[in-house]
């Protein structure tokens, strides 16, 4: 059995473990972030390693692939070149007419590139750590994205890695637009009204990570598989029009006061490697 | 146990942490994260005193939710009651049969799990969980199962290394052996 000094250490250790939960979340935040530096040699070890075994994977390869991989990015890049001017033509025009109109300039999104390097290790939270903190100008709330859509926001920042909890996580509540499927294809119908709602998290699938809930829809929105989600700008944290995927069923819930929606992401967050982090 | 293996085991349970984390390719492949960490505890508690076990799980918890988005701490408390209870009954565990380390390693790493939940609810949070969440849990307790084993044969190996052994008992004792013959 245990003998008194031993009841003494466990009533401290108890003690100590309340007092860190009870803690206001912005000191147990710079503790987090204290203790989070204990993993700077791993981190820095892990990137090396990354680092050499990818020089390995480029030193594996023939001459012959490189080359050829090297001329179809050259063809890319120049068919995105042209690309960016014929963009810059219509965003130019786009800001005088609304200028004419007396709306608000829409500003570019500024990106910073970044590697996620570790996972939440328990798996009721959604959340990944990237290699840009403090030092890269990074700030708590910035949206993180990747190419194919919105993957979540910033909720910690250390010097120079940063927490971001992803969409699907409860506390990555995102307000979304659903877009009029007419209005997403191709055809050159007039912009119907679309409806909104809210992501609040992936309960329904806790399994895979690509599909979140959609809640809070208007019960009269005609909801259909396939119709783009994007987010709506309400709240301020997230922009407008940043994709976020697309509806993949729904059903009538609250007693028929509203309705609820699958929705699957356009961002693999079961795969993600490098993300973009949307500094302002 | 001598403090160079209890070292060890504190440097081991901040890798555990660190490669829990960074076995991103788990949740794609098995949709759960793997928990290394109950099964480094269960040693603990067969093995060391409880101190130990309470430093351990104090360090195990914070350096966990360090990495984690648990509010920082609550691991500690399912660390902590899974070493001590094990430590209290040590004497009725096998502790060198495979397969009472398997269903050890596997009962610790579900009860931390449920733990943590009923505690993340308890204190107003909203952890992430549903259906999926059950095999989840079996998928991480036949994981941990499988840890608690290698870690027992890991660290009885450095135990072996860094102390000394005891000598072999005989009943033969060369004062008392009956010499026949002339001398």
């Amino acid at each position: 059995m245990f003998k008194r000094p031993q009841y003494i250490a466990l009533s401290v250790v108890l003690l100590l473990a309340l007092i860190f939960i009870s803690l206001p979340s912005r000191t147990t935040a710079h503790l987090k972030i204290a203790l989070g530096s204990l993993f700077l040699p791993l981190f820095g070890l892990a990137g090396s390693t990354q680092k050499v075994l990818d020089q390995g994977s480029v030193a594996l390869r023939s001459k012959r692939s490189l080359v050829q991989e090297l001329e179809q990015l050259h063809l890319e890049n120049e068919q995105l070149r042209i690309f960016t001017n014929q963009t810059a033509q219509v965003w130019e025009e786009n800001n005088q007419l609304r200028q004419a109109l007396t709306w608000q300039r829409q500003a570019r999104w500024p990106l910073k590139p970044a590697r996620v390097i570790l996972r939440d290790p328990a798996n009721w939270w959604r959340s990944v750590h990237i290699d840009l903190g403090h030092r890269d100008g990074i700030t708590t709330n910035m949206p993180v994205l990747t190419t194919d859509g919105l993957v979540g926001k910033v909720i910690l920042v250390g010097y120079n890695n940063s927490q971001v909890v992803l969409i699907g996580d409860p506390n990555c509540r995102v307000s979304a637009l659903i877009e009029d499927l007419d209005r997403s294809s191709s055809t050159r119908k007039p912009a119907s009204p679309v409806s909104h709602g809210v992501i609040v998290s992936g309960e329904s699938s806790i399994l895979d990570p690509t599909i979140v809930d959609l809640t809070y829809i208007d019960r009269q929105t005609p909801l259909k598989p396939g119709q783009r989600v994007l987010t709506s700008g309400l709240g301020g944290v997230f922009p407008r029009g940043i994709p976020i995927g697309q509806i993949a069923d729904s059903s009538s819930v609250g007693y028929g006061l509203y309705l609820d929606a699958r929705v699957k992401l356009s961002a693999n967050l079961a795969h993600l490697d490098q993300v973009w982090v949307m500094t302002q | 146990m001598n403090p160079l293996t209890i070292t060890i085991l504190f440097v081991t349970a901040y890798l555990a942490v660190f490669l829990t984390a960074k076995m991103a390719g788990m949740i794609s492949f098995l949709g759960t994260q793997i928990d290394l960490l109950p099964a480094l505890i269960v040693y603990a508690g067969l093995t060391t005193s409880p101190i130990v076990i309470a430093g351990l799980a104090i360090w195990c918890g914070l350096l966990s939710d360090t990495l984690s988005a648990n509010p920082l701490g609550i691991t500690i408390n399912p660390l902590l009651l899974i070493g001590l209870v094990v430590y209290h009954r040590k004497e009725l565990i096998l502790r060198d049969q495979a397969y009472a380390q398997f269903i050890l390693g596997a009962a610790a790493t579900a009860a931390s799990a449920l733990i943590t939940v009923l505690l993340l609810i308890a204190t107003d949070h909203r952890p992430l969980i549903g259906w999926g969440s059950i095999w989840q849990l079996m998928i991480q307790a036949l994981a941990g199962g499988c840890c608690a084993p290698l870690c027992f044969q890991f660290f009885d190996r450095i135990h072996r290394t860094f102390n000394y052994q005891p000598v072999p008992e005989s009943s033969f004792r060369s004062d008392r052996e009956i010499k026949r013959g002339r001398a």
